[in-house]
């Protein structure tokens, strides 16, 4: 029975002891090793969240470099349509200019070509009909004397006959 | 420091054999019987001066032994203090002699023995290994800061979390900051003593009952001065317990805040001596067959429940830090509806309802 049976003394001394060595270790052992557990815990958490942080925020600049690239694509494109729009508007009014400006030419020259024909026709008509007098006061000299008679006959002759 | 530590508790627990055998040898070459029993309690017990080993017959031979300062305290006479060695083979010195290992008064008056036996002094040891060992682990701490750890700190440190992951924060909850010291110390004083308690010539001190029950009682006091409001409902007005039942209950109850202690202490205390009387069992059989044959079968086993006995060291060790942190758990625990569930059912609801 004796190992069954709890002695004062070591109990005394297991009181006094482990009392000691407990208040010793939590003091200079437990406190700064739990302390710099949590701390070394903390600081892995800290680094792997900024981890995830950096990493969330390449993602966010690497979108954003891809909407601007894409962004600058399309306003290429658009600049391009425009660019092609315009030129294509250009060559059209150019066209329709140069058409107008051969069109009014053409009719000028159609004008010009009128006139001086109906210039040239006056000219021959003054000149056929100055002929056609002197010839006629050439004839008409030798036969007939009333000469305004002569003429304003002829005149009416050469209205009527009209030349073109 | 690691690979010293190891160095020594790998020499020490070959040792053992070594010296067992030889401390017998000298008792069964005495002309009384070989007594294991006697033999077994001698080394087991506690006793008043170290003893290692005996060269030689037990009345002429060399006794390897280291003296103890006894401290003896009677109600008249007072304080004594003195070495064990003028204690030896019966002799009586102050008026105090050793019967069986236990001081005693020659006039058969009471004596109080503070004495620094071989388990008081094994105390002292494993308490210095324990402050050496720690404070080198905190220094790593405090040299490497947050930095990866080394050495003898990363022996330690995934202990220490465990200790403080598995046990502490599981059984505790969010209050457990406050008893990691006490659960620590508790761990790691048991597996040491544990330990320091296989090595040859060792004392048994994790296998004393005075020891166990020291520890059992701080682990009572702490949760009891720990314990709530919650704890005290439980136990005087258990939750889904019939009114008319409570009379058993509270009774019921109440031992069991004794009983668990009560087990741990003896769950301690009963597995490290066991362990203990196994090996020296095993030893004994040589001498009981009185023939060298049996010493390789003998040393096998022995060597095998020593292996065992490691295991058991620190398995003891987390066993009795756990349950004292489940009993602190359960004196901190708040309140729980779904605590009212525990062996409910119909019962509990009734209870509710009435």
């Amino acid at each position: 029975m004796q190992i069954v049976t709890p002695e004062l003394g070591l109990i005394f001394w297991q009181l006094v002891i482990f009392g000691i060595v407990l208040l010793l270790l939590r003091a200079f052992a437990w406190k700064p090793i739990l302390s710099s557990l949590k701390e070394r815990e903390s600081s892995i958490d800290d680094a792997l969240r900024m981890a995830d942080q950096a990493k969330l925020e390449m993602q966010q600049l690497k979108a954003g470099n891809e909407k601007l690239l894409a962004e600058a694509r399309l306003e290429r494109d658009r600049i391009l349509k425009e660019a092609t729009e315009i030129s294509n508007q250009l060559i059209e009014t150019a066209k329709t200019k140069a058409t107008e400006e051969g069109g009014r030419m053409i009719v000028q020259a159609r004008e010009a070509i009128q006139n001086e024909k109906n210039a040239a026709l006056a000219e021959v008509k003054n000149t056929a009909a100055k002929l056609s007098i002197d010839i006629a006061e050439r004839i008409l000299r030798r036969e007939l004397t009333d000469q305004p008679a002569q003429q304003q006959l002829v005149d009416s002759y050469l209205k009527e006959v009209k030349l073109n | 420091m690691k690979r010293l530590l190891v160095a020594i508790f790998c020499f020490l627990s070959v040792a053992a054999y070594a010296n067992e055998p030889a401390a017998t040898t000298a008792e069964a070459t005495d002309k009384e019987a070989f007594s294991p029993g006697e033999m077994i309690l001698h080394h087991i017990g506690d006793s008043h001066e170290w003893h290692f080993a005996t060269i030689g017959d037990e009345a002429h031979g060399t006794h390897l032994t280291i003296p103890l300062p006894v401290i003896a305290y009677r109600p008249a006479q007072g304080l004594s203090v003195f070495s064990s060695s003028q204690l030896a083979e019966g002799k009586v010195y102050d008026g105090l002699k050793l019967e069986h290992e236990h001081l005693v008064a020659e006039d058969g008056s009471k004596v109080y023995d503070f004495s620094i036996t071989k388990n008081v002094a094994s105390l002292m040891l494993s308490a210095a290994l324990l402050l050496v060992v720690f404070t080198a682990v905190a220094r790593g701490y405090a040299k490497r800061g947050t930095g990866a750890p080394k050495g003898i700190q990363s022996f330690f440190e995934p202990i220490i979390v465990f200790i403080r992951d598995e046990v502490a924060k599981k059984s505790i909850g969010p209050k457990y900051e406050r008893y990691m010291p006490y659960l620590l110390t508790v761990f790691f004083f048991i597996w040491f003593n544990n330990l320091m308690g296989l090595m040859p010539g060792g004392a048994n001190l994790t296998g004393n009952i005075a020891v166990t029950l020291t520890l059992a009682v701080l682990t009572l006091l702490i949760t009891l001065f720990s314990s709530n409001k919650n704890y005290w409902h439980h136990i005087f007005a258990t939750p889904g317990v019939p009114k008319a039942l409570l009379p058993i209950m509270i009774p019921v109850e109440l031992i069991g805040i004794v009983v668990k202690p009560f087990s741990l202490m003896v769950r301690l205390f009963a597995n490290i001596t066991a362990g203990h009387i196994v090996i020296l069992s095993f030893i004994s059989l040589i001498f009981i067959f009185g023939s060298v044959t049996v010493a390789p079968v003998t040393l096998a086993f022995g060597l095998f429940i020593n292996m065992l006995e490691l295991l058991v060291a620190i398995l003891q060790a987390y066993i009795f830090t756990l349950l004292t942190a489940m009993y602190i758990g359960g004196a901190v625990e708040e309140h729980h509806d779904a605590d009212y569930q525990m062996g409910g059912g119909d019962g509990a609801d009734t209870a509710h309802t009435h």
